[in-house]
């Protein structure tokens, strides 16, 4: 039987109540008669043989591009960029897929008398990977063979001289990007594609670029423009990479771009109730929910963190494709709209989601609440092709702890941008003109970015500017079970229960407003109509 | 009269550390040396002295650590017992031709008010607070008026002070602004203290009655490019704000603030959670005078600044290896004199009467209470930023004392036009 396709329930009074994430815990919560709710498609199958896929990939690219084994030459430079610890979501069970592309992108290489090889984490402004994370994405016969050479690098934004300026845009826009990367006779990228914003000319332009290029797409004014950010034909975000992107291309820099995508088996089986829709649990699924929950209400926060942090997910591949970058990207988003798109017909006044403990940046970390608000109102809501779920106006109602807690190792900055700039203001345009710079270029968070595991300075801004279309639009945003004055101090509103928020909702939509929650993880994009 | 009067009852002493130890500040207030009773009026020490009827009395962190029995033995010599508290004084003059005028009291007892000639150094430079002889001269030992046998204090019906020691109050000034004038006087001398440099970025520690003064001067007189407050209750960083301080935060985001007003680096152990700065403020105002803020401020200055101790200090435990390796000059600023101003010198109160009217400062006076319910106030002192207040103060307007009832007899009517006159301040 093949996978059913995304799912729109209207909520009658014999739904069960539906199942909420709350970070390291869930909420089951009864949702007003006449609700909807969005489940995600069932996850499709995986490649049967995920390893001939990406040989054959490999030997029959897309687009204008040959071979790989036609553009490899004894003699020549290669890179071979890979993205973060920011994907996949979930970390992968090994074999991670970059570990399987970046094998194969190597066996290639050593078949043609390539000597002159490194690898590069493409972290553009993320915190650099330990060696624990290398070893789970790249397997520990790839890091092995590299790291102990000092051929397995990670891109270092503020290393003047690991940094090449190929020029500007035609809208004015600074590309810079990483020098060993851009003088390479080839520059393999091999992306993981868990969101249709990832990918394409993304890859390079900002995973391997510094500040001074980042900031042209980075900022306010684009960011409150990209309608949505799983949709690249209506982000300035996107058009911005993409512009940068050619110029990189027209100068000279080769690169064969290697995406593939996954399924939706986000959770390992013991949390199989995560990827079933609530009225079809078994007997074991409600078992398993039951029994979770109560051991979660008697975990120590900190405790539960770890236990999560460490759940690998059994993600298969579903495609792989590669050659020259739009060409792949075009394929990549078919690819993943097949397994995430789902058809909501119009929008709602009232939009509810649980956020989960995890989101790109906080991998082995704390959700602090800054990525909560990223999270929710970055990702989540623009997951939505064609207009949001919620209508201009309504209201964004959010569950997740939102403790007030960092990682003072991973999120440095974001602890004074927590303490000192939204205890100011929270308008997105001042903070950009007062403070960006000074985070920017601030030579502690530069240091602690550079040397130890810390997101750059200015990381935190930019969590706060994903938000920007999202609290352009929106009428108000509450955030239920949270810590209160955390969530006051981003300006939103707490609330005790759903109950309470959705009656405080409708001081904004007005009575009897239209619900809909949007059940992810895993994850979907909705098209709405 | 009535009076608060402190005695040296070592018992009591004892007492009352052990209480403040165990419960906190004030808590030792029923068993310590403090005690409400009937008291011969002092005696007119001399010639040129006036009898002082005290209208509102401040209680001050000294005051509240010598309740406490926390004060330093540093201080036997120079106080005589027993004595009546109270150094933060407007009140009338009770007798002479102006009797009925208002007056704040600056109660350091120097070289002219011991009437002791030649001055010694200090006073003849003008810094009365760093007089030589406050243990000599026509009066007992006592640093300030509140320590002194002979002189009385502000907590009760009266007190004797020098005519150089009165300030007439104008009558537009109300008794909560002219309460403020002695603390914010401390707060002045302390800001110009800090030889703060136009552009320098500075650090003010703890924000009670004299942090929250130092704050307004330090922002009156000096031109700081970030002037940083660490304040603890939600009253005192609302005032901090209010008079000046660019930004104010909590004790435990104090190193984290300082490196980002800085910018400098921090050594982290940890990986980025910071345990030393490499760089700091240029000069940290520690108006608290704890171990523990001391600590705190050694930690924050940069390599060759300045730590301004204002808070008054006791026995501190504190490792002096960073004063040592970073070269920090550590000083002490204590009461008032005369200031040096590019403009020429100023008395230190002239200042001070000028300040708390252009910063409002007595918005700062929280609580009154009458003298019979001193165990209230000084608890309340004691935790005022806890209870939401700064300033507690005795009220002694609705006391009735003999002189005012004399004076009333004698002259009803009589209205000096005060602000045409002028007492003789000069030393």
């Amino acid at each position: 039987m093949s996978p059913r396709p995304g799912f729109v329930l209207e909520v009658d009074r014999s739904t069960p109540p539906t199942l909420f994430w709350h970070g390291e815990g869930f909420r089951f919560e009864q949702l007003p008669a006449g609700s909807r709710v969005v489940y995600p498609p069932e996850s499709l199958d995986g490649l049967a043989d995920p390893d001939a896929a990406i040989r054959h990939a490999l030997e029959h690219p897309v687009g204008d591009s040959a071979p790989l084994s036609a553009l490899l030459r004894p003699g020549m430079r290669l890179t071979i960029a890979f993205d973060d610890v920011s994907l996949p979501l979930p970390p992968m069970r090994r074999p991670d897929m970059r570990q399987r592309v970046v094998e194969a992108v190597l066996d290639a290489a050593a078949a043609a008398g390539v000597d002159d090889v490194v690898l590069i984490a493409a972290l553009a402004l993320h915190r650099r990977m330990t060696d624990d994370e290398l070893r789970q994405a790249l397997g520990d016969r790839v890091f092995d063979a590299f790291a102990p050479h000092g051929l397995l690098l990670q891109h270092d934004a503020e290393d003047p001289d690991a940094l090449v300026h190929l020029g500007l845009t035609d809208k004015g826009e600074d590309v810079e990007i990483n020098r060993r990367a851009a003088e390479s006779d080839l520059l393999v990228y091999v992306n993981i594609n868990l969101s249709a914003m990832d990918g394409g000319h993304k890859s390079v332009a900002t995973g391997l670029a510094s500040y001074r290029s980042l900031k042209h797409h980075h900022n306010v004014r684009t960011l409150q423009h990209s309608r949505s950010l799983m949709d690249r034909h209506h982000s300035e975000m996107h058009s911005s990479n993409w512009r940068m992107g050619r110029l990189i291309k027209n100068a000279g820099v080769k690169i064969f771009q290697i995406e593939s995508t996954l399924n939706l088996d986000m959770f390992p089986s013991q949390f199989g109730f995560l990827q079933k829709r609530e009225w079809e649990w078994s007997l074991a699924d409600r078992a398993g929910f039951h029994s979770t929950r109560l051991a979660l209400d008697h975990t120590p926060p900190r405790l539960a963190r770890q236990i999560f942090q460490s759940m690998l997910s059994p993600y298969a591949p579903t495609s792989v494709q590669a050659g020259e970058v739009e060409a792949v990207h075009d394929l990549t988003l078919e690819n993943l709209h097949r397994q995430q798109l789902v058809a909501v017909e119009g929008q709602t006044d009232i939009l509810t989601m649980g956020l989960p403990y995890l989101c790109p940046y906080n991998v082995n970390s704390i959700m602090n609440p800054l990525l909560v608000a990223c999270l929710g109102l970055g990702y989540f809501f623009n997951l939505y092709r064609g207009r949001p779920l919620v209508r201009e106006g309504g209201v964004c109602i959010i569950s997740h702890p939102t403790p007030w807690a960092f990682n003072p190792v991973h999120h440095p900055s974001y602890i004074d941008f927590f303490e000192q700039v939204l205890a100011d203001t929270t308008d997105m345009f001042e903070i950009e003109q007062r403070y960006e710079q000074k985070f920017a270029t601030d030579p502690w968070y530069i240091h602690l970015y550079r040397t130890s595991y810390a997101y750059h300075g200015v990381h935190p801004l930019y969590m706060w500017y994903w938000c920007a279309h999202a609290l352009d639009y929106l009428g108000g945003v509450i955030i239920v079970g949270g810590d209160r004055a955390a969530v006051r101090r981003m300006g939103f509103k707490p609330a005790s229960t759903l109950a309470d928020a959705l009656e405080m909702a409708e001081d904004v939509v007005g009575r009897g407003p239209s619900i809909t929650h949007l059940h992810a993880p895993p994850l979907l994009v909705a098209d709405v109509s | 009269m009535r009076a608060l009067l402190v005695e040296r009852l070592v018992h009591r002493f004892a007492a009352a550390r052990v209480a403040a130890l165990v419960a906190g500040s004030g808590s030792g207030i029923g068993i310590g040396p403090l005690r409400l009773g009937e008291i011969e009026r002092p005696s007119l020490p001399g010639p040129d002295w006036h009898r002082v009827a005290p209208l509102l009395s401040g209680i001050c962190g000294s005051d509240l650590a010598t309740l406490d029995g926390e004060s330093s033995h540093f201080f036997e010599d120079i106080v005589t017992f027993p004595f009546v508290p109270g150094h933060e004084i407007v009140g009338v003059l009770a007798d002479g031709p102006e009797t009925g005028a208002r007056v704040v009291v600056e109660p350091v007892l120097s070289c002219v008010v011991r009437g002791i000639e030649p001055l010694c150094p200090s006073c003849a430079a003008g810094r009365t607070g760093a007089c030589e002889r406050i243990a000599f001269g026509a009066i007992r030992p006592g640093l300030q008026t509140g320590y002194c046998a002979d002189t009385g204090g502000g907590w009760s019906d009266e007190l004797v002070a020098h005519k150089t020691q009165l300030h007439l109050v104008p009558d537009t000034m109300s008794d909560e602004a002219a309460v403020m004038v002695e603390p914010t006087a401390c707060a002045i001398h302390a800001a110009l203290a800090g030889q703060v440099v136009p552009g320098e970025r500075i650090v003010v520690l703890g924000a009670g009655t004299l942090g929250l003064c130092t704050i307004a001067a330090l922002r009156c007189h000096t031109l700081p490019a970030t002037l940083l407050a660490v304040a603890k209750y939600k009253v005192q960083r609302h005032f901090a704000a209010e008079f000046g301080a660019d930004d104010v935060v909590g004790p435990s985001e104090l190193g984290r603030a300082v490196r980002r007003m800085t910018g400098t680096l921090a050594l982290a152990r940890t990986g980025a959670a910071i345990d030393r700065l490499a760089g700091g403020a240029d000069t940290v105002f520690d108006c608290v005078g704890s171990s523990r803020s001391i600590a705190e401020a050694l930690e924050v200055v940069r390599p060759g600044g300045r730590i301004v101790l204002v808070g008054m200090p006791g026995v501190v435990r504190v490792d002096l290896a960073p004063l040592w390796q970073r070269e920090v000059a550590l000083c002490g600023a204590y009461a008032y004199g005369t200031e040096s101003l590019p403009d020429g010198p100023r008395r230190t109160f002239a200042l001070a009467f000028e300040l708390v009217g252009t910063a409002h400062l007595e918005q700062l006076v929280s609580a009154h209470y009458p003298l019979d319910r001193y165990e209230e106030a000084v608890r309340h002192a004691a935790n005022a930023g806890r209870r939401g207040s700064v300033k507690v103060v005795f009220d002694l307007r609705r006391e009735d004392p003999a002189w005012r009832r004399a004076a009333e007899v004698a002259a009803p009517k009589r209205r000096v036009p005060r602000e045409k006159k002028k007492l003789e301040t000069s030393a």
